[in-house]
């Protein structure tokens, strides 16, 4: 059996929910990090497989390069959040850093 | 400058008019200055002297230069062929000197002077005993806290009666009428922290109000009448016979008659005729000097001035009832003064009944005796009213029964009451007896060419002349003779100062040294003969109507009223040497014999009494009525449009606490509730708005899966 589409779409489509799953349950900001990349890749992963399916030129690959480098400078950033967040409070609970809300 | 020496007598008249109210504005406008407040008589004096001056000079110009301008009025006759010569009069309104006051439509006034014999002698009388009662004044209302205020308003009482006797239309001379009532409230009222002087002022005022009303509704029907309120031009329109227009049917002659009596109404109630008199002896209140000068020998007597201006308007029947209440005031007013034991009020009783003499003259035709009988009274009764203020000043009492004895102790004073009384009761060769006599002469001739009733007023006239003379030698006992019946004033008493005693020796003199005798120096007339009768112009008017005129009487009259008077002084003299020297029967006993007229006349004949019972209580009941009328009717509807606004704004605030207020409540209510819905979703926490995101992705996919197709 040779993969076909559906399945590109199906692993994307739980890679995604999985992805949206841990950004919204976990409290630990590295794991949000963590989900955000799976939401990430999950959308390369669908680009690539509807190129393929095309088939007509690369537009789709191109994409999931320029999400590879996207993610790889949103981990940088994203990190160095995580880092100054830790620096201003003790911790790197979301939940705790609650001081702009009401 | 011809036009200055041809109308002199009227600039002459403008300055007499206004040097008075120069001296009232001086006073009253520099009340604040020294000079004023330390010497606040010597203006006044200065400017009532000079219009004395100026007086007597028109006065010879006038009577005995016959400086008029009136060329065809020297000589007139009337119906009975007698000349009537006394119009020598000086109109300013010919002059072009007249002052158009008042103009709208056809209707105008115009101020102007007149100046004839009446007018002249009028000023002397006035500017006269005006000077002495100003002089008098220093010496009695030294040290009064409001000294110039006093002479403020004598100034300005002058100047109205001055001009109420200068006007030649009768508008104004109402004007200057309601001029000369006010400053009388003002002066009677003078002592105004004094219980008596407030309510006496206003009780004149008051009474007076009553009898102009009469004289204004007179005026408007003269007006309605003729069409003028100038005198001449009144007198020249009734004298050129046309015919007077009959208004709403009333026969003409009725119309003349009732215009009369209402312009009579003026003087009954200005000169104290029964039964208007009542104010007059409450007028007493005010200091002496201006019972003197008003309310004795000018302001009462414009009263009989007026009816003499307008003599020759009064038809028969007018005449005759002015004859009926100068003769009831003559009679009543002195046997009044018979019992009052307070000086001035006998004195003031005694004015009124010789104002009723007045009148009663006018009435019977007596025209020159009427004035002529003002004239004289204007002196001896202001001498006796500045004596009695003399006494009172002495004193500090008004009443006699505190007196007695003062002889001795006030020789002048004394001297010069004497005379006047003397004057005043008749005695021949004082001045009061030649006015009298001419008054019971044409008394008397009146009753011979009329029915029996006729006799009355010579009847009442004679009677009233033998009270006059007693009550006058009752006043001069109980004052001057006989013992001191308080001790302690007698010692206290004392004779008045220079200032007050030289106008008492003027005037004594005048009353002495008669100017009812031909006087030499004057071109040897008499005063009357200078004021001819008038004949009755609405009479002449009216030829349906026999002559109002009465002819003038004969030396038999004269005798008779001569001898008539003797028997008038016999009868007083006896009853008094009777009554208080040999003490048969005596005062008392005379009370005794008589309870019932005593307590009548005591009783003031009870005017007092009836006018309390009806005109104060109607007047009082009117003003209850309207009291409740206007606050059940008036504040009642002011109320109900008030209640009604309260109503109104009550049910405007309750809608819009309820739907107003409640709408925007409710819609406060559901945006809180709606917010504090939302606010549960509004976390704050980023994981929850992607949680909340998803959800709503996953919602529209669900949707759209299912429903979209």
């Amino acid at each position: 059996m040779t993969p076909d589409i559906s399945h590109y779409v199906f692993i994307g489509s739980v890679m995604f929910v999985l992805g949206v799953f841990t950004m919204t349950s976990r409290r630990n900001a590295i794991y949000i990090l963590m989900g955000a990349e799976l939401v990430v890749n999950a959308a390369a992963l669908n680009f690539v497989a509807f190129a393929r399916y095309r088939g007509e030129d690369l537009s789709g690959q191109m994409f999931a390069v320029f999400i590879i480098v996207l993610a790889a400078a949103e981990a940088a950033v994203a990190l160095g959040i995580v880092l100054q967040l830790f620096q201003h409070f003790p911790t790197i609970d979301v939940s705790k850093s609650n001081t702009l809300s009401e | 400058m011809e036009f200055f020496e041809t109308t002199r007598p009227v600039w002459y008249a403008l300055l007499i008019l206004f040097l008075p109210l120069g001296a009232f504005c001086f006073n009253a406008f520099g009340f604040r200055t020294e000079f004023v407040k330390k010497r606040g008589h010597v203006v006044p004096l200065l400017g009532i002297g000079t219009a004395l001056f100026l007086s007597c000079s028109l006065f010879k110009s006038v009577v005995f230069d016959h400086h008029g301008t009136n060329p065809e009025a020297t000589v007139a006759e009337d119906s009975h062929g007698v000349a009537y010569d006394d119009r020598f009069v000086y109109w300013s309104t010919e002059e072009g000197l007249s002052f158009p006051l008042l103009e709208a439509g056809d209707f105008q006034i115009v101020a102007g002077i007149l100046i004839d014999n009446l007018t002249v002698m009028m000023l002397v009388v006035v500017t006269l005993v005006s000077f002495l009662v100003h002089l008098y004044s220093t010496g009695y209302m030294h040290g009064d806290e409001r000294y110039p205020r006093f002479f403020a308003f004598l100034g300005l009482f002058t100047f109205s009666m001055l001009g109420l006797i200068l006007t030649d239309n009768l508008l104004l001379l109402f004007c200057f009428w309601e001029l000369v009532g006010l400053c009388s409230y003002f002066l009677i009222g003078f002592w105004f922290q004094q219980d008596d002087p407030p309510k006496a002022s206003m009780k004149a005022f008051l009474t007076n109000r009553f009898g102009d009303v009469g004289f204004l509704l007179g005026i408007l029907l003269v007006y309605q009448l003729f069409g003028t309120l100038s005198i001449p031009g009144l007198e020249a329109r009734l004298r050129s016979g046309e015919p007077i227009p009959a208004l709403y049917n009333w026969d003409p002659h009725t119309l003349c008659t009732l215009a009369g009596l209402l312009l009579f109404c003026g003087p009954m109630a200005k000169s104290a005729q029964v039964p208007m008199h009542i104010w007059l002896p409450d007028a007493m209140a005010g200091p002496t000097p201006v019972s003197a000068l008003i309310h004795a020998a000018t302001m009462v007597a414009a009263g009989v001035y007026m009816v003499g201006r307008i003599f020759w308007f009064f038809t028969p029947e007018a005449l005759l009832f002015i004859a009926v209440i100068g003769m009831m005031t003559a009679i009543i007013a002195a046997t009044i003064g018979l019992v009052h034991n307070n000086i001035k009020k006998v004195l003031a009783y005694s004015t009124c009944s010789q104002l009723g003499y007045m009148m009663l003259a006018l009435g019977v035709g007596g025209y020159g005796a009427g004035i002529f009988h003002l004239y004289t009274h204007a002196f001896f009764k202001a001498c006796l009213f500045l004596c009695a203020g003399s006494v009172i000043h002495s004193v500090h009492t008004e009443d006699m029964r505190e007196m007695g004895g003062l002889k001795s102790k006030m020789p002048v004073t004394y001297k010069t009451m004497m005379i006047a009384t003397l004057a005043l009761a008749g005695v021949p060769f004082f001045s009061g007896a030649f006015s009298k006599e001419l008054i019971i002469e044409h008394a008397l001739y009146w009753g011979v060419h009329g029915g029996i009733l006729h006799f009355l007023p010579a009847l009442f006239a004679i009677v009233g002349a033998v009270l006059t003379f007693f009550y006058m030698l009752r006043l001069m006992h109980l004052t001057f003779w006989g013992e001191p019946r308080n001790k302690e004033r007698f010692d206290h008493a004392h004779e008045s100062p220079p200032s007050m005693t030289i106008p008492l020796l003027v005037l004594a003199t005048l009353s002495l040294f008669s100017v009812g005798w031909p006087i030499p120096f004057l071109g040897g007339h008499a005063i009357p003969e200078m004021l001819p009768s008038p004949p009755s112009a609405v009479a002449e008017a009216l030829p349906s109507i026999e002559g109002g005129e009465h002819g003038h009487p004969g030396l038999g009259y004269i005798l008779t009223s001569f001898l008539v008077a003797l028997l008038v002084l016999a009868v007083g003299w006896l009853l008094y040497r009777r009554t208080y020297k040999d003490q048969r029967p005596g005062p008392d006993a005379w009370v005794r014999r008589f309870p019932q007229s005593y307590a009548t006349i005591n009783g003031l004949y009870f005017f007092d009494e009836f006018y309390q019972a009806t005109v104060v209580r109607a007047g009082h009941a009117l003003s209850r009525t309207f009291a409740s009328f206007d606050q059940r009717v008036v504040d009642g509807a002011v109320n109900m449009v008030g209640t009604l606004g309260q109503a109104l704004g009550r049910l405007h605030g309750a809608i819009d606490k309820t739907v107003v207020d409640g709408l925007v409540n409710s819609f406060w209510h559901l945006s809180h509730l709606l917010s504090r819905m939302f606010r549960r979703l509004q976390t704050g926490n980023v994981q929850d708005y992607l949680t909340f995101a998803v959800a709503g992705v996953v919602l529209v996919s669900l949707m759209v899966l299912f429903l979209g197709s």
